[in-house]
């Protein structure tokens, strides 16, 4: 039994013990110096772990009695998560090293978070599920706060912290009332014992669950930490935080909505659909007074969650489908737009103010298109990929009878192209003044063109997104 | 009501007493100590419900590691708690109205408890199979059944581990280190010089 387990958790086997031999063969030579190799040989693992769990398994396979789930949803998730780890890994590397933060631990413990978000989403057993949030949690709060020597990173990981131990306390109550009710902590379990008219306990346990998990995708109204934690982390961590987590934590929060709680989903849609709402409209509104990019990247992570969370509220596999579909679009879209906020400098010195942008088209025209194509697809305008996303996720709202929040969708999405419009209009209107004088280095370059690219060529066909999402919503929703 | 009940409630109370000390004594050592009171009386509770070994971890592991390190942070960080005290006494009225709100609510779902059809398993919780000492029932439990939350707690600790040392080891470079190596094979004859000084004359 357990060698058949064993296999089915393969790709987190490996990347944990590359994680523990990495981490002494650096100790035992050149220490920080191995660094930079060790970013090249973690960002090739985690994406060659993509690749072979995008190729391998058919079907659901579960592992340790149902405690890991290895369904075509959790593949799909974890694709992205790897993907766009080691992408992330690899367009901060220059800034990294120029600030002398490329520490061998840091490649290392984005490894160990990866590893923490592949067990979330593949999670069987609440108690599964905690525990891949930890490990990755934890992982995170110490990359936030990596550059130790600056209040304002220290404070962001402190800050991230406290409040996720807060909210891990929150989502651990909530499961011991689910745990009182069902009398058991699989997810096979609770979803038999929570149909028709679920007690009030129940509902307690789900909300105090839901709650605890929208802290982790940054969801309004538990979005407080989101915009200092982006400011204050150094930027590639920022970079990190805003894609592989949310992914994640949306994939968890789909598989407990769907597979513990398929079976009351008129319990959780309205709870889920007050999120969409509140986040839509918290990250359009607030994030039009940010001056700096991080803070109003940040806006812009919460207001993307709420679209997603549209997806989720729908309830169905077309819903679970938009939500995928939207999340694998947003990660895209963050990984090019960071990129570009990477080497963002004047003067040798990191800025992150948006008025800095100001006539960049005229002096860098190439980066200032991409950033154009990027902005309008993190605003959903069509023909543009992001418009593609926003659709799903409103058609499939709409579909399940949801069209209040399919309006309330396009009005947020609507507030929101303000604040993209406007650094479109920074960078080609600006006045010439104290622009930027950078250099970007090759893959930060290579990253930003790409993510362009893919928002101009992915309306082609998606590049079959679409229907690996459709497949992999199916193996969740039963 | 027997001696078996009897215990229980006193334990209990102390638990619920002790744990509402922590968080209101003025003094953040006095909190350290009702911690302590808290873990203890927890432990009986343990014990009574036949769980001598996690009863016997809770006094040795918290109380005797946690809560006494708890003591030394205190101790030693100098922390301004009136400061923090007075800063936190601006959001009390509001806390308080949440906190009272969230507990009418929960007394309501508490009230009414149900659980789910044919779950047996909290009617009478039993701490070890029948027959089994309780080190050999959670042997067989964690390395068996949740031989893989196990690992993963294994790998939690080990990111616990690490974020501790990247966030505060600093090799400085002005001081000077022990070389232990270079001690052992120093030779005697090199490392010192005999000088013969004449009487009456400085060197």
């Amino acid at each position: 039994m357990i060698g058949s387990d064993i296999a089915i958790l393969l790709p987190e086997i490996i990347l944990s013990i590359f994680a523990m031999l990495g981490l002494l063969a650096a100790v035992y030579t050149t220490k920080d110096g191995m660094a930079p190799l060790l970013v090249w040989l973690t960002a090739a693992l985690l994406a060659l772990m993509g690749l072979y769990i995008g190729m391998s398994g058919n079907g659901t396979q579960i592992a340790f009695d149902g405690m890991f789930i290895s369904d075509g949803f959790a593949r799909f998730a974890k694709v992205v998560i790897l993907l766009s780890a080691a992408t992330v890994l690899l367009i901060g590397k220059d800034y990294m090293q120029r600030d002398d933060l490329l520490r061998f631990e840091y490649p290392m413990l984005v490894v160990l978070a990866t590893v923490g978000m592949m067990v979330m989403v593949s999670a069987g057993n609440l108690m599964t599920l905690y525990m891949g949030l930890e490990l990755q949690s934890l992982a995170l709060y110490v990359v936030a706060a990596l550059r130790r020597d600056s209040v304002r990173s220290t404070e962001a990981g402190l800050k991230y912290f406290v409040l996720g131990a807060l909210s891990s306390g929150i989502l651990l109550y909530g499961a011991s009332l689910t745990y009182g009710f069902a009398g058991t902590t699989d997810f096979a379990g609770i979803v038999h014992a929570a149909q028709g008219d679920v007690s009030l306990g129940l509902v307690f346990g789900l909300v105090f669950m839901i709650s605890g998990l929208a802290f982790k995708v940054s969801a309004a109204p538990f979005h407080m930490w989101t915009p200092d934690v982006y400011e204050g982390s150094p930027t590639p961590v920022t970079a990190f935080f805003a894609t592989a987590p949310k992914m994640a934590a949306m994939g968890l929060l789909a598989r407990l909505a769907h597979d513990a709680f398929g079976n009351v989903v008129g319990d959780w849609q309205q709870v889920i659909a007050l999120l969409a709402v509140l986040s839509m409209f918290v990250g359009a509104i607030a994030a039009i007074g940010q001056t700096d990019i991080k803070r109003l990247m940040a806006y812009s992570s919460i207001s993307h969650m709420g679209f997603a969370l549209m997806g989720l509220a729908a309830g169905d596999t077309q819903g679970v489908s938009a939500m995928l579909i939207y999340m694998a679009i947003y990660v895209t879209m963050n990984i090019g737009t960071f990129s570009f906020i990477l080497s963002m400098e004047r003067d040798g010195r990191h800025v992150t103010n948006i008025s800095s942008l100001n006539a960049l088209a005229s002096r860098e025209p190439g980066k200032a298109l991409a950033l154009l194509i990027l902005m309008f697809s993190l605003a959903g305008v069509p023909p543009l990929v992001g418009f593609f996303g926003k659709y799903a996720v409103l058609v499939a709202a709409v579909s399940s009878g949801l069209s209040w929040l399919a309006i309330f969708g396009v009005i947020a999405s609507v507030i929101g192209a303000f604040y993209y419009l406007r650094i479109v209009y920074y960078m080609y209107f600006g006045e010439e003044r104290e622009g930027l004088d950078g250099k970007m280095g090759p893959l930060a370059y290579v990253g930003l063109m790409a993510a362009a690219a893919i928002m101009l060529l992915g309306v082609i066909n998606m590049f079959g997104v679409d229907g690996l999402a459709q497949a992999a919503a199916e193996t969740l929703v039963r | 009501m027997g001696i078996a009940d009897f215990t229980f409630y006193l334990f209990a109370i102390t638990t619920v007493l002790a744990g509402f000390l922590v968080v209101v004594a003025r003094n953040p050592v006095h909190s350290v100590l009702w911690l302590i009171l808290a873990f203890l009386s927890a432990a009986g509770l343990f014990v009574l419900v036949g769980a001598e070994f996690v009863a016997m971890l809770l006094v040795i592991v918290y109380v005797g590691a946690v809560a006494v390190l708890f003591l030394f942070v205190v101790m030693m960080l100098d922390v301004d708690f009136a400061e923090l005290k007075a800063e936190m006494a601006k959001y009390i009225p509001l806390a308080g109205l949440i906190g009272v709100i969230i507990l009418l609510e929960l007394s309501l779902a508490l009230g009414t408890w149900t659980t789910a059809a044919g779950v047996e398993l909290l009617a009478s919780p039993q701490a070890t199979p029948e027959g089994t000492h309780n080190t050999a029932a959670l042997g067989a439990v964690i390395y068996d059944q949740y031989f893989l939350l196990f690992q993963l707690a294994g790998l939690i600790l080990l990111v616990a581990m690490i974020g501790a040392i990247v966030l505060t080891l600093r090799h400085r470079q002005d001081i000077k280190r022990q070389n232990v190596l270079a001690q052992m094979y120093r030779d005697p004859a090199k490392a010192m010089e005999l000088k013969d000084v004449k009487p009456g004359q400085g060197l």
